[in-house]
């Protein structure tokens, strides 16, 4: 890495000097493998440069090479956190270009493995959050919960993570028998740690101090730069695909997207916590209805879609998660494409953090919940 | 030897005079010295030991889990384990630090470390120096430790280690006047500096009940100061920066890194060690005034025991709020210091000068 030193001299001030630190792709922090290129002066932040690509593994070039039901499995490992949204978004695209309908069965269970996973995500967020301003804390106590939540998928999907569950036409398999029981008493549990997570941050003075007023997005230079997601609607873009393009479940649910016009770091802590309140409300609209019926579609083995270009967006944790093919008739796709909320996201972090302190600069990134890997793909 | 175990006057009356009788005066006073260095050494070594070990243990059960659990029963030989590793660990210099003052400058922490434990009255008889300007010495004293973390990362030829020392010495010269002032605040109110005087005085009730007010105002304050001080709790971002900038004492491997490492525990045992004498009482049990059946019960306790008792309470109250709130920014710290805590004391030396003189106190 080069030094850039430019000496500006005053000449009725003392000579300062402009210098660039590489807060490098190997952070202490856990939010991936980024590159920021950090113009400073003294303590204050003048430009942020964001180098992404350290960890581009080539997934768009490789889904060229494999069926569609194989690409779910790729779509887990870009935004791991939101894995289960990803797959969705595939598994409709390709619906929608074959012109088949689901089982409503299918779209429940599909809608609330997606709130799990943003309830999950969320809660990653929050602790990772916490420890970038310092509450170390924070980071077990979110974790813990989050545990649940992932055993809830391992029993059903066989993964906690990267779930695969999707599949073109329906589920790999039906939900656990104990899946619903085990849903409500988490539900029921989780909504007495919640408010103690929000007090134990949002009541705290020093979190105050470091969130309000820091990190200012107008509404304008979000819908400029496409930041979608929490950290859009906190500062007031209402973009969210569940509401303004429904699919699955979404249509016959009852919920509020979360709009924040104060458009500071403060805000976007706010919207994702009331979204989490958001997510509990939806599941427990719908974990007791589970229409009876088939878990899939009897699909044929080898799927063909036909010429033509489809998109399908979903609405994952971080934002609109888009997917286009690009197919010309054969068993894979000519060209397929992500567009991920992660990216979008990243590059207003220059306008957000400028004029701000290299402190700040963390806390800002951390509101805006990046996963490199779903930027680089 | 007569040991008793409420007043070591005895023990250490008995030491100098068997020696005294051996040796040449000379000698024996710098036999003595030998004693309370090897002394101090071995105490200041276990108790940062411990405190390593305690930290990690608070730390876990805020959290939650269990901390060490593998090495030794309870993983008490953790940090034993921990250090032995340290040792063993190559020690790198950069190629173009400053020799000497890198090489100096945990040294100078350390020391200032042991000049501050030199005037703590542990119990009656344990204390090695008594200086009648025994808080004024602390606090000189203790203000040593910043050329060291000054020189620590200056010396380092490393912009990260000079951002962090820079930012760690602001911080530490602005909360040495709170504590200073909060620590004057209970000398007006002891009378003397002296501190055997300070803890003698509190023999009817501890400084905190019979000071009220004031008292419970300046001990906040010193709280907060301190832990500003050591470089700790919601303070520590010149160490715990390392999202960006890895703190003055990045370019420190091994025993170095552990002189800096064991000073900041050390630092803090001062500092609540300080915080007990002068607010909590030192050595001296709880008494309440003229309830003489209470205060008899009181006094089975050996009074270095109340002593020790009270540091660990002061350690785990800082430790607690280590462990619960986020970090402030430094021009917030700052902030903090100068524009909150530095008018607060100021007030409060009014006060409590006001209290003593118109004996408006227990």
């Amino acid at each position: 890495m080069s030094e850039i030193k430019e000496v500006i001299v005053k000449t009725d001030r003392l000579a300062t000097d402009k210098y660039q630190v590489n807060m490098g792709p190997q952070h202490p922090s856990t939010h991936g493998v980024l590159r920021l290129l950090v113009t400073l002066e003294g303590e204050k932040v003048l430009n942020v440069q964001p180098h992404t690509g350290y960890i581009h593994s080539g997934i768009e070039k490789m889904c060229e090479a494999i069926t569609y039901p194989q690409i779910i499995h790729l779509t887990d490992r870009m935004d791991y956190l939101s894995a289960h949204m990803s797959n969705e978004a595939v598994a409709l695209c390709v619906e929608n270009a074959l012109q088949i309908e689901v089982p409503d069965r299918v779209k429940y269970i599909r809608t609330i493995m997606d709130e799990l996973t943003r309830l999950a995500s969320h809660q990653l967020w929050w602790c990772v959050y916490g420890m970038d301003l310092g509450a170390l804390t924070t980071f077990f106590y979110g974790l813990r919960d989050r545990e649940l939540i992932l055993d809830i998928f391992e029993e059903t999907c066989g993964a906690r993570m990267t779930v695969s569950y999707n599949t073109p036409g329906g589920l790999m398999f039906d939900i656990h028998p104990n899946f619903q029981k085990r849903v409500k008493d988490y539900i029921k549990y989780f909504k007495t740690k919640l408010p103690e997570y929000d007090q134990l941050l949002s009541g705290n003075v020093i979190m105050r101090e470091r969130t309000e007023g820091i990190g200012y997005l107008t509404l304008e230079e979000a819908i400029d730069f496409g930041v979608t997601g929490p950290s859009g609607r906190a500062s007031g873009f209402s973009s969210d695909v569940r509401k303004h393009q429904p699919y699955s479940a979404y249509p016959l649910v009852k919920f509020n997207e979360i709009l924040d016009h104060r458009c500071d770091s403060l805000a976007r802590y706010e919207v994702r916590i009331k979204e989490m309140w958001e997510s509990i409300s939806i599941i427990e609209q719908l974990i007791d209805n589970i229409p009876e019926g088939d878990y899939a579609l009897k699909m044929k083995g080898v799927l063909k879609l036909p010429e033509g270009e489809f998109y399908q967006r979903v609405e994952t944790a971080r934002g609109e998660f888009g997917v286009f093919i690009v197919s010309d008739g054969k068993k894979n796709p000519y060209r397929i494409k992500f567009r991920s909320p992660g990216f979008s996201n990243l590059f207003a972090l220059n306008k957000m953090a400028k004029g701000h302190k290299i402190a700040d600069l963390v806390a800002i990134m951390s509101t805006l919940d990046l996963i490199i890997p779903d930027i680089d793909r | 030897m007569a040991f008793n175990i409420y007043d070591f006057t005895t023990l250490t009356h008995d030491i100098h005079v068997g020696l005294a009788e051996s040796f040449s005066p000379f000698l024996a006073t710098t036999i003595e010295w030998v004693i309370v260095g090897v002394v101090y050494l071995l105490f200041v070594a276990l108790f940062g030991l411990f405190l390593v070990y305690a930290e990690r243990k608070v730390c876990a059960a805020f959290q939650q889990r269990l901390g060490p659990t593998r090495v030794g029963p309870w993983g008490i030989f953790q940090t034993i384990a921990d250090f032995i590793k340290l040792l063993m660990k190559e020690l790198i210099m950069p190629r173009k630090a400053d020799w000497f003052l890198y090489n100096l400058a945990p040294f100078i922490v350390i020391i200032a470390s042991f000049l501050a434990i030199a005037v703590l009255p542990f119990a009656p008889g344990l204390q090695s120096l008594d200086f009648d300007i025994g808080v004024f010495y602390l606090t000189a004293v203790s203000s040593v430790g910043v050329i060291g973390i000054l020189l620590a990362g200056w010396s380092s030829n490393n912009k990260f280690s000079l951002i962090g020392a820079m930012r760690s010495g602001a911080q530490i010269l602005s909360y040495e006047l709170s504590v200073s002032l909060s620590l004057l605040t209970m000398v007006i109110f002891a009378g003397s500096m002296q501190f055997s005087v300070i803890v003698e005085h509190q023999r009817d009730a501890w400084f905190i009940f019979s000071g009220h007010l004031p008292a419970i105002i300046a001990f906040v304050v010193f709280l907060i100061a301190g832990t500003a001080e050591t470089n700790r709790g919601p303070f520590d971002l010149a160490e715990a920066e390392s999202e960006l900038v890895a703190g003055f004492h990045t370019e420190y491997s091994g025993i170095k890194f552990a002189m800096f490492f064991l000073a900041e525990y050390i630092n803090l045992f001062i500092v609540s060690a300080v915080a007990a004498t002068v607010f909590l009482g030192g050595w001296m049990p709880l008494h309440f005034g003229n309830f003489e059946s209470f205060n008899h019960v009181m006094d089975f306790i050996p009074p270095v025991i109340w002593f020790f008792m009270k540091v660990l309470t002061v350690i785990f109250i800082i430790m607690w709020f280590k462990w619960t709130f986020p970090r402030l920014r430094v021009d917030q710290i700052l902030t903090l210091e100068w524009k909150y805590l530095l008018p607060i004391n100021l007030v409060n030396i009014l006060l409590m000068a006001l209290v003593v003189l118109t004996k408006f106190h227990f």
